[in-house]
């Protein structure tokens, strides 16, 4: 095949537009977030989930340790039931506990896990069973406006 | 009475010459897709197309990516600061890019830019006989001719989308960082945070491909089917534009509803 004036720049089209795919890929899209260690999975019950998603990130200490893999609901004990991948690297003791945080005032949710003190480690298949469930805006201000009823109709009554 | 038997015939007539049109678009579009690997084996006509359709559209789709860009960073910044998140401008920017604007905005172009090229220059060889000649020495017009342009708007017109969608998201920083102040670090982490890999760059890569395709099988189809006079070729041309821009339009819905309906 003879060559023509054309290869280079078609050639270089070709790099341009592998490097603009490069580019969303590495930089819009976080490529090198897609970690490929071994995991190990655990699951826990909640009450409530609040607006946790599949995928959301499992962190201690604020570093990402795991990422959440599947939620169902439970029909015998009407729990939430979260599935999440925790690095293999990772060892938790067997009595951590999760709970459901929030980044930021209405940033999306993630879980958080505590370490426990226990000597044994968080193993395949176990269920966390000291969880927090989400904070929900709803509850916190029937919570207050109660709160603040109930102290209303304390205060006349000291009064006299 | 006679009346009635004319308009009948009329009405079939229609119908039956727009059953043939669809017929014979099948049949061409099942022509190139089975000639298409062969078209290549001979990849120096391929190459040409694509250096025709690609390279020349390249200054084009990166300068409307760039503005385009520009625009969502001022427009998203504006609604943003509103509610306070103006940080998350990164991610506006990238999503809308990604998965819609870059693909969609790019094939319009194309089709504007490269589609019309393909139809004038087809018609006019159909025009000039030159097809006919080929079919008398026994060379298949529609592999020597029409299978290397679709192949080559077929790989051209991924790479013009990607190229359109990284050009937008560095005028959305240029905007959003450089000139308002939106701080640099929210705005690639919120982006990083918010774009998945497969489902939105992934996608917009496929409807970029869906688009190259519809966008270069229009414009074939049309300067192929033309009629071969220069008022045959100017409406061919013309019809280029408005179906694949039609086509590209209603395909982008259908695939929105198919890739990111929850």
């Amino acid at each position: 095949m003879q060559k023509s004036r054309h290869d280079l720049w078609v050639g270089l089209f070709v790099v341009i537009g592998a490097v603009a795919l490069l580019f969303l890929a590495l930089k819009a899209g976080n490529l090198l977030s897609l970690s490929f260690e071994p995991v190990y999975r655990v699951s826990a019950r909640f009450d409530n989930i609040g607006g946790l998603k599949a995928r959301a990130a499992v962190k201690s200490a604020g570093v990402v340790v795991g990422r959440v893999t599947h939620i169902s609901f439970d029909d015998k004990s009407f729990q939430a039931t979260v599935e999440m991948e925790m690095e293999q690297r990772f060892a938790f003791p067997k009595d951590s506990s999760v709970k459901i945080l929030t980044a930021g005032l209405l940033g999306e949710q993630y879980l958080g896990i505590e370490p426990g003190a226990a000597e044994k480690t968080l193993l395949a298949g176990d269920v966390i069973t000291q969880t927090q469930s989400a904070v929900v805006l709803e509850t916190l201000i029937s919570q207050f406006l109660f709160n603040k009823a109930a102290d209303a109709s304390n205060a006349p009554a000291d009064k006299p | 009475m006679s009346g009635v038997t004319t308009l009948l015939s009329r009405i079939g007539f229609s119908v039956r010459s727009s059953l043939a049109d669809i017929g014979e678009a099948t049949r061409l579009l099942g022509r190139l897709l089975v000639l298409s690997p062969v078209a290549l084996a001979r990849f120096r006509l391929v190459s040409d197309q694509i250096f025709f359709l690609g390279n020349y559209s390249l200054a084009i789709i990166s300068v409307s990516g760039l503005f385009v860009g520009f625009v969502l960073g001022l427009q998203g910044y504006y609604t943003l600061q509103r509610y306070g998140s103006s940080e998350a401008l990164g991610l506006l920017v990238a999503l809308s890019l990604v998965r819609e604007l870059g693909p969609v905005v790019t094939a319009l172009l194309f089709a504007g830019r490269a589609g019309t090229a393909l139809t004038a220059e087809i018609g006019l060889m159909k025009s000039g006989e030159q097809l006919a000649a080929m079919e008398m020495m026994a060379v298949d017009p529609v592999q020597r001719v029409l299978a290397p342009r679709f192949l080559g708007g077929l790989i051209a017109m991924p790479l013009l989308a990607a190229v359109f969608s990284a050009v937008g998201i560095l005028g959305g920083w240029a905007v959003g960082v450089l000139l308002i102040g939106v701080d640099a670090g929210a705005f690639w982490s919120q982006m990083q945070g918010g774009v998945d890999v497969f489902k939105d760059v992934g996608n917009g890569v496929i409807k970029s491909m869906v688009f190259g395709l519809t966008v270069t099988f229009v414009a074939l189809l049309q300067g192929y089917f033309c009629q071969p006079t220069p008022e045959g070729v100017a409406r061919a041309t013309t019809r280029t534009v408005v179906l694949s821009s039609l086509a590209v339009l209603a395909l982008d819905f259908v695939l929105t509803a198919l890739m990111f309906s929850i």
